[in-house]
């Protein structure tokens, strides 16, 4: 049974002194799926990506990487193993061109990481692959723009391009739409499907639209729990997700066309 | 296609602009270096020592501050131990030779800088500066209290002796050029190790520390590492300025010295290679420029009165500012 899934919770639970953040979560995420968690402001989302990556300790519960037990790994050694999430608020390294970004997470994987006394010129060895990836994201003129200075949506793009350099089998997205304007959704939209080929995604998403083009399954999180699991048409249907998660009829309307 | 030799003459462009920088860079370098090596035909050599050794102390704590983000507020005690180290040492045993008791104070400051980090690695921001504060105030404590320090009187009568049993360090202008050669050891190691592919993820750990650890990055042992080096550089700092002044003194174990190297690091511009050796030049000279005149009580006051200017107004530090400018006007 395992085998179906790349990763699953069991009884995954958050406590933040007595408040209960996550509560009972039992998460599969099939592979090959990209996986929607959906959820009001405050369900508990992030926090659910933040104890899959260790950045929180689970106060119970267990989280499953391809059936192996990786609850007791710290953060470092799961992003080797192959779980790259990205941040709510777009993570770059600012001060560094958008090249060297995309540099950092492939250095990551070369036994160099410790030497001090190494030119930094042994590094270019990884331009091209750094330029690859640039080219499939669209930003190959900003190679060497710092990366500050760069649009959101171009940002947010490098964000993705460094995530996947690190080859992750298991991509967790934190609202990567968040903040963008309709064309940059659609960007990132095809960057997404792009990226999961071969691959499973699992996506923290608020823009409806984005979560039913492009989810195979959705989880609805409410108060930290499971609400209800299933395609976008049977989540969407589901009156208790209208009540907790899109508020009024007409919202609903307006999302599913 | 057109498409395909837009692109590559986007990279020929490039590649062209990091040559020309690398270039300027070289000959701003070379022209300092040259400063360096005439500057005691008209500068007092015992100044000069104590600005590079100054300078190089500022520069081991910018390896922390300006390029990992780890701000200690307990570098005099590296400082400190090595200097104790090496003039207990070279005081107390006719056979130690001088660069022996140098190696000696500075490896001593590496162990003290590995326990500092174990401890304190952990925290982050204000606290990570306060857990070394503490320790580096039971530093201060033990060298008061030891009985092999001189306590409150410091070390004083330290032999410079010989270096490799030929030089004689008496002589000023030996003195100078040996401290000269040590100053810019730590400088290009620090210059190899920021430019290095460890120097890369110290960067990558400052700008945004969770995104490393998500890109596999275990931080701790980077941010170790280069608490490590810097303990290391500070306390053959010390050491040097121990043989040069022939004198170990308290003063450098004091929290007020770890302050004085955040306001020369600050003041010269956290963020670049050359900073903290121009802030650590600007401080000690005004330092002796106000102990000549009537403002000699004033000295502390008038430091605490630009470190806020500086924190105010110039966030990047006087090289920093220059270098904006720069960039400003030439391009
Ligand atoms: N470190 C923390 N300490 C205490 N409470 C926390 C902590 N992190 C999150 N919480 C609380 O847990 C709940 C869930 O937060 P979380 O950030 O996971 O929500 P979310 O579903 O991602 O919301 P959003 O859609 O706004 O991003 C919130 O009530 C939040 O205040
Ligand atoms: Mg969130």
């Amino acid at each position: 049974m395992s085998d179906q899934y790349v990763l699953e919770t069991r009884g995954l639970v958050k406590e933040f002194k007595g408040f209960v953040a996550v509560d009972n979560v039992n998460l599969q995420v099939n592979k090959g799926h990209i996986h929607a968690l959906i959820g009001p402001n405050g369900a508990g989302k992030t926090t659910v990506f933040n104890l899959l990556t260790k950045f929180l300790q689970p106060t119970r519960g267990k989280i499953l990487f391809n059936g192996k037990d990786i609850t007791s790994e710290k953060s470092a050694a799961i992003a080797r193993q192959g779980i790259v999430r990205s941040f709510q608020i777009s993570a770059v390294f600012p001060h560094m061109t958008a090249l060297e970004n995309v540099r950092i997470a492939l250095q990551s994987f070369q036994g160099n990481t410790f030497h001090f006394w190494k030119s930094g010129r042994s590094l270019e060895s990884l331009n091209d692959r750094c330029m690859e990836l640039l080219d499939s994201v669209g930003l190959t003129e900003f190679a060497d723009t710092t990366t500050v200075e760069l649009a959101y949506g171009r940002k947010r793009a490098l964000e993705l391009a460094t995530t996947l350099a690190m080859e992750p089998e298991l991509l967790l997205l934190d609202e990567p739409t968040q903040g963008m304007g309709g064309e940059d959704v659609d960007g990132v939209v095809e960057l997404i499907r792009k990226a999961a080929v071969g691959r499973s995604v699992l996506m923290v998403e608020h823009n409806l639209g984005v979560v039913s083009t492009l989810c195979d399954r959705i989880t609805v999180l409410s108060q930290g729990a499971v609400l209800t699991e299933g395609d976008y048409k049977a989540v969407s249907s589901d009156p208790q997700v209208r009540e907790v998660y899109m508020g009024t009829a007409s919202s609903t309307a307006e999302v599913t066309e | 296609m057109a498409g395909s030799t837009n692109e590559s003459a986007i990279k020929q462009s490039i590649i062209q602009q990091r040559k020309s920088a690398d270039r300027k860079k070289l000959i701003l370098n070379l022209v300092l270096l040259a400063i360096l090596l005439i500057a005691p035909a008209v500068l007092y050599p015992v100044f000069l020592m104590k600005i590079l050794c100054f300078a190089l102390f500022a520069v081991a704590f910018n390896l922390l501050l300006g390029f990992t983000g780890l701000l200690s507020f307990g570098h005099a005690a590296f400082l400190a131990t090595g200097g104790y180290t090496t003039g207990y040492l070279l005081s107390t045993y006719a056979n130690v030779s001088t660069e022996m008791g140098i190696i000696a104070g500075t490896a001593a400051a590496t162990v003290l800088g590995l326990g500092f980090a174990l401890v304190a690695i952990r925290r982050q921001g204000i606290y990570f500066a306060m857990i070394t504060l503490a320790l580096a105030q039971l530093v201060f404590f033990f060298l008061v209290q030891a009985p092999f320090t001189g306590g409150e009187d410091g070390m004083h009568g330290v032999p410079r002796g010989y270096l490799f049993g030929l030089v004689d360090l008496q002589n000023n202008t030996a003195m100078y050029y040996f401290v000269l050669a040590v100053f810019l050891f730590g400088y290009l190691l620090v210059q190899r190790t920021v430019n290095s592919p460890f120097g890369q993820v110290l960067k990558a750990i400052k700008q945004n520390e969770p995104r490393a650890i998500s890109l596999g990055y275990n931080v701790n042992l980077y941010k170790v590492l280069a608490f490590v080096m810097s303990a290391g550089l500070a306390g053959l700092a010390g050491s040097v300025k121990t043989v040069v002044f022939q004198l170990a003194s308290l003063n450098d174990a004091h929290w007020h010295m770890s302050g004085e190297v955040i306001l020369m690091t600050l003041l010269g511009g956290t963020g670049t290679l050359l900073g903290p050796v121009v802030g650590a030049a600007f401080v000690v000279n005004l330092e002796y420029q106000l102990s000549q005149g009537a403002l000699g009580d004033w000295v502390d006051a008038i430091l605490g009165g630009i470190f806020i200017i500086t924190v105010i107004a110039f966030r990047s530090g006087i090289v920093g500012e220059i270098q904006k400018f720069m960039k400003k006007n030439l391009s």
